[in-house]
C-alpha cells in the first residue's frame, strides 16, 4: 500500500510541476473568464457618445426620438445640402434625413455618414422610425394607444417541477445549459487524461523503466499508482479552475461594476444571456433566481462521483492500451473503439435532451461506458434517485471490471517489446496465467 | 550453503516453452555466470527469481525459504533492457527507487550520498536524467540496484553502454560485493567477464540447463589433454601415445606445435620425449576458455 503512495506522489507531483500543467491552470480559467469579460466588455465599451443630426422636414418626429448612453439625437433646420456639407467638416456621426412623406407609403428617409452606420445604430434608426410611425397611424384610426397597450399580452410559460418536496420553479433552458457543460466537461477530462495515462505508460515501457520497478512492485500496483496519481493531477486542475475562473469572474464583475450578486458557479449557463443584459439586473435577477432552482449539491456531488467513476472506468482501459503497444501511432487502432462509446454519448445529448426520462435516456445512464457524459445531462432533469443509485452503482462495477481487464492485459504487455499486438494476442494475454 | 535453490522449473508462454524443467544451486558468496545463447530462457528464469511473472511448475527457494513477497527487498536487480524516466533529477529518481525498496527517506539519502563519493558524481544530484550521457545513465542504475544492499544482486549485462573504464569500476565493485559476502548472479554474452568473475556458471540453452558447477570442474570437465609447446626445429616424428595436432613456424628456426597426450600418460612423459627431439622454449597445457566450451556445449546439440 505504502509503495502504491510513493508512485501516486512520483505520478502527481512529476506532473503538477511541468510547465504544461501550470500554463494549462491559468490559461484554462482565463479562457473561461474571458468568456465573460469579453461580451461585458464589449457591452460597456462604446463609452463617446455619437451623435446623430436630424433635419425633419414632414414635421412629424419633432422631439421624438430619444438619445441612448451612446447615441444622442441633434434636430437642426437647414437646407439639405447645407446639412450634408456640414458632415464633413463637424464631428457628427450621421445625418438623418426625413423628407415629406405619405404615412401610408414612408419612403425617402435617408441616413447620410462618411462611413456606413453600425447595424446596431441601423437598426435602432428603424425600430424608433417604425413605432413613431405606426403611433402615427394608431391615432390617426382613433385607436387609443393606451388601450391597445393594454390589450397587447406577454406570454412566458412558467415551469414548476412537482417532487415529494414540494413544487419548485424549473427552466428548461437553464437545466440545459448546466447539463451539457457537466457532460462535456467530463468528456473532455476522460479524453485529456485517459491520454495521458497512455502516455504515461508508453513512456515507461519505452523508457524501459518499467522492468526495474516492477521487481520492487507488482504491475497492477504501478499501475493503479499511475492512474490514481493522474486522476489526482485532474482533480488538482479542475479545482484550479474552478477556483481562478472564480475569482477571474468576481473581479471582472466588481471592476465593471456589475452586481448580479449570485450564484456565480453557473457562469457558464448565463453565459447567452449575458451579452444583452449587462444593464438589465432585473432579468439577470430573474436568471439567477431559475439557476437557484437547479439542484446544486446533489449536482456538484454527482458529477464528482461521475468525474472519478469516469475516469477510472476509461482511465484504466487507456493504461492497458499503453501497455500493449510501443509507440503512440500503435496506440491509435485500440484508443478507438474505446473512444467509441464517448463520442457515442456526446451524439446522443440532444436526443437524451428531446426526452430525458426515456428509454434511451435510462439505458445509455445505467451502462458505464455511456453513463458518466449521458447521467450528468439528465441530472439537472431531475432523474429518480434511484436510478442515478443504480447508475452509480453500476458504474462502480464498471471500472472494478475494466480495471481487472486492464491489470491482466497490462502485467504482461508492459514486459512485450516489438511485438505487433492485435486483438486475439489481446485476448491470450487475458487469458494468460501470472 | 545455497542462495538459491531452483527446483524444476518450468515455464510457457502459450505453446512456446521458455523453460523446460529447470534446477540449479547457486551458492551463497560467489559469483555465478548463468551463460546462454541469446533467447535461451536466462530472463524468464531471472523475472522467476524476481517475482516478476510465476513459474508455471516448480519453485524457487531463497535461504532454504520458498519465495515470497518479503524477498524482493533482499534482491537487486539489474534489467537487461533498463532505463529512467527520463525528465527526473538523478537524486530524486534514486530516492524513489529506494523507497520503492522500502528504504526509508533517510536511509536513501545517507546511501545515495556514498554512493554519489564513490562513483565520484557528488555534483549530478539536480542533474535531470535526459541530460546524462548513456554510459552516465548506466551509472546510475546500477547504483539503484545496489542502493538498498541486497543480498542478492541479479545483474543482466551489466557491462553494455560502459566504456573500459567503467566497466573496470563496475567490475571492482562486483568483485567487492562477493567479498563482503553477497551472491552476484551475472548474465552476460561477453565470455571474457566470465573468465575473469565468475566462480560457478549455469549454461541453458534452447530452454534447458546443460551445463552447471564451478569453474574448475567445468575447465576439467572440457579439458581436451593437448599441451602446446614451442621448440627450435621441426619436430618430424612423436612417441606412441602423442598426437601432433598441429605444426606451425613462428619465426626462422622456432615452432609452435600443439600435442594431444592420449589415454595413459602425462604431461611428464611428453616433456620428457620432446627433449630427445628439440631444444624446448616453452610448455603449456591448453586449457579451454569458457568461449571454446561455450561454443562447442551450444553447437553439440545440447545434451550432455
Amino acid at each position: 500500500m505504502n509503495k502504491i503512495l510513493l508512485i501516486i506522489r512520483r505520478e502527481y507531483i512529476t506532473r503538477v510541476r511541468k510547465k504544461s500543467f501550470i500554463i494549462m491552470s491559468i490559461v484554462g480559467p482565463l479562457l473561461f473568464g474571458l468568456m465573460f469579460v469579453i461580451p461585458i466588455w464589449l457591452a460597456s465599451r462604446e463609452g463617446e457618445e455619437k451623435i446623430i443630426e436630424v433635419l425633419d422636414d414632414s414635421g412629424y418626429f419633432r422631439g421624438k426620438f430619444e438619445g441612448t448612453e451612446t447615441l444622442s439625437f441633434r434636430y437642426i433646420d437647414k437646407g439639405i445640402d447645407d446639412a450634408k456639407d456640414d458632415l464633413k467638416t463637424k464631428d457628427i456621426y450621421g445625418l438623418l434625413y426625413i423628407p415629406k412623406f405619405d404615412l401610408d407609403n414612408p419612403k425617402g428617409i435617408t441616413f447620410f455618414g462618411e462611413k456606413n452606420p453600425s447595424i446596431e445604430v441601423q437598426s435602432l434608426l428603424e425600430r424608433f422610425l417604425k413605432n413613431e410611425i405606426e403611433d402615427l397611424k394608431l391615432s390617426r384610426s382613433g385607436i387609443d394607444k393606451e388601450q391597445l397597450e393594454k390589450i397587447k399580452t406577454d406570454i412566458d410559460l412558467n415551469v414548476i417541477n412537482i417532487t415529494e418536496k414540494g413544487e419548485k420553479e424549473g427552466d428548461v433552458a437553464i437545466a440545459t445549459a448546466a447539463g451539457y457543460f457537466a457532460s462535456l466537461l467530463i468528456y473532455f477530462f476522460i479524453f485529456l487524461y485517459g491520454v495521458q495515462t497512455l502516455r504515461g505508460v508508453i513512456e515507461e515501457k519505452t523508457s524501459r523503466i518499467v522492468e526495474i520497478i516492477i521487481s520492487s512492485v507488482k504491475p497492477f500496483q504501478l499501475m493503479m499508482g499511475k492512474i490514481i496519481g493522474i486522476g489526482a493531477v485532474g482533480l488538482t486542475q479542475f479545482l484550479l479552475w474552478v477556483i481562478l475562473t472564480f475569482v477571474i469572474y468576481q473581479g471582472a464583475l466588481s471592476f465593471y461594476d456589475v452586481d448580479f450578486s449570485k450564484s456565480p458557479q453557473m457562469e457558464m449557463a448565463q453565459n447567452g444571456q449575458m451579452v444583452d443584459s449587462a444593464a438589465n439586473n432585473e432579468a439577470m435577477a430573474e436568471i439567477f433566481n431559475k439557476i437557484d432552482t437547479l439542484n446544486f449539491p446533489l449536482l456538484l456531488s454527482t458529477f464528482l462521483f461521475y468525474f472519478l467513476g469516469a475516469y477510472l472506468f476509461y482511465g484504466s482501459l487507456f493504461a492497458a492500451v499503453g501497455s500493449a503497444v510501443d509507440n503512440d501511432s500503435d496506440a491509435q487502432q485500440f484508443q478507438l473503439p474505446i473512444t467509441l462509446p464517448l463520442i457515442l454519448s456526446i451524439i446522443m445529448l440532444a436526443a437524451i435532451l428531446r426526452d430525458p426520462h426515456g428509454d434511451l435516456a435510462f439505458w445509455a445512464s445505467m451502462i458505464p461506458f455511456t453513463s458518466p457524459v449521458i447521467m450528468m445531462m439528465r441530472i439537472p432533469f431531475d432523474p429518480p434517485m434511484w436510478q442515478i443509485i443504480l447508475s452509480m452503482a453500476l458504474l462502480v462495477v464498471g471500472f472494478i471490471f475494466t480495471t481487472w481487464l486492464a491489470g491482466r492485459i497490462y502485467r504482461i504487455g508492459i514486459l512485450m517489446h516489438g511485438t505487433k499486438v492485435n486483438y486475439k494476442i489481446l485476448g491470450k494475454w487475458l487469458m494468460m496465467k501470472n | 550453503m545455497d542462495i538459491l535453490t531452483i527446483k524444476n522449473i518450468h515455464k510457457s508462454y502459450g505453446d512456446f516453452m521458455a523453460l523446460n524443467d529447470i534446477n540449479m544451486s547457486v551458492p551463497k558468496a560467489t559469483i555465478f555466470g548463468l551463460l546462454g545463447p541469446n533467447g535461451a530462457g536466462k530472463t524468464t528464469l531471472i523475472r522467476i527469481i524476481t517475482q516478476i511473472i510465476a513459474a508455471d511448475q516448480g519453485t524457487v527457494l531463497m535461504n532454504d525459504e520458498p519465495l515470497k513477497p518479503e524477498h524482493i527487498r533482499q534482491i537487486g536487480y539489474l534489467p537487461e533492457e533498463r532505463g529512467l524516466y527520463k525528465k527526473m533529477k538523478v537524486g530524486e529518481h534514486l530516492l524513489y527507487l529506494a523507497q520503492l525498496k522500502g528504504l526509508s527517506k533517510k536511509d536513501a539519502m545517507d546511501r545515495i550520498k556514498v554512493w554519489f563519493k564513490k562513483f565520484d558524481i557528488a555534483g549530478w544530484w539536480g542533474k535531470k536524467v535526459e541530460d546524462l550521457s548513456k554510459g552516465m545513465q548506466q551509472k546510475i542504475q546500477f547504483i539503484a540496484t545496489v542502493l538498498h544492499d541486497p543480498e542478492l544482486l541479479i545483474l543482466d549485462e551489466p557491462f553494455s553502454g560502459f566504456d573500459p573504464i567503467n566497466v573496470n569500476i563496475i567490475k571492482d565493485e562486483i568483485l567487492n560485493f562477493a567479498k563482503e559476502g553477497k551472491t552476484i548472479l551475472l548474465s552476460t554474452h561477453r565470455m571474457e567477464s566470465v573468465e575473469e568473475l565468475c566462480d560457478h556458471i549455469a549454461l541453458i540453452n534452447k530452454s534447458e540447463k546443460i551445463l552447471e558447477g564451478s569453474k574448475k570442474e567445468i575447465k576439467e570437465q572440457f579439458k581436451t589433454n593437448i599441451f602446446e609447446v614451442q621448440h627450435k626445429d621441426l619436430i618430424s616424428e612423436i612417441e606412441n601415445g602423442f598426437e601432433i595436432i598441429k605444426q606451425e613456424q613462428l619465426d626462422e628456426g622456432i615452432y609452435k606445435t600443439s600435442v594431444k597426450i592420449l589415454n595413459g600418460k602425462g604431461p611428464n612423459e611428453l616433456l620428457r620425449s620432446l627433449i630427445d627431439h628439440v631444444e624446448v622454449h616453452s610448455f603449456i597445457e591448453k586449457i579451454p576458455s569458457m568461449n571454446e566450451i561455450f561454443i562447442t556445449t551450444v553447437k553439440g546439440g545440447g545434451h550432455e
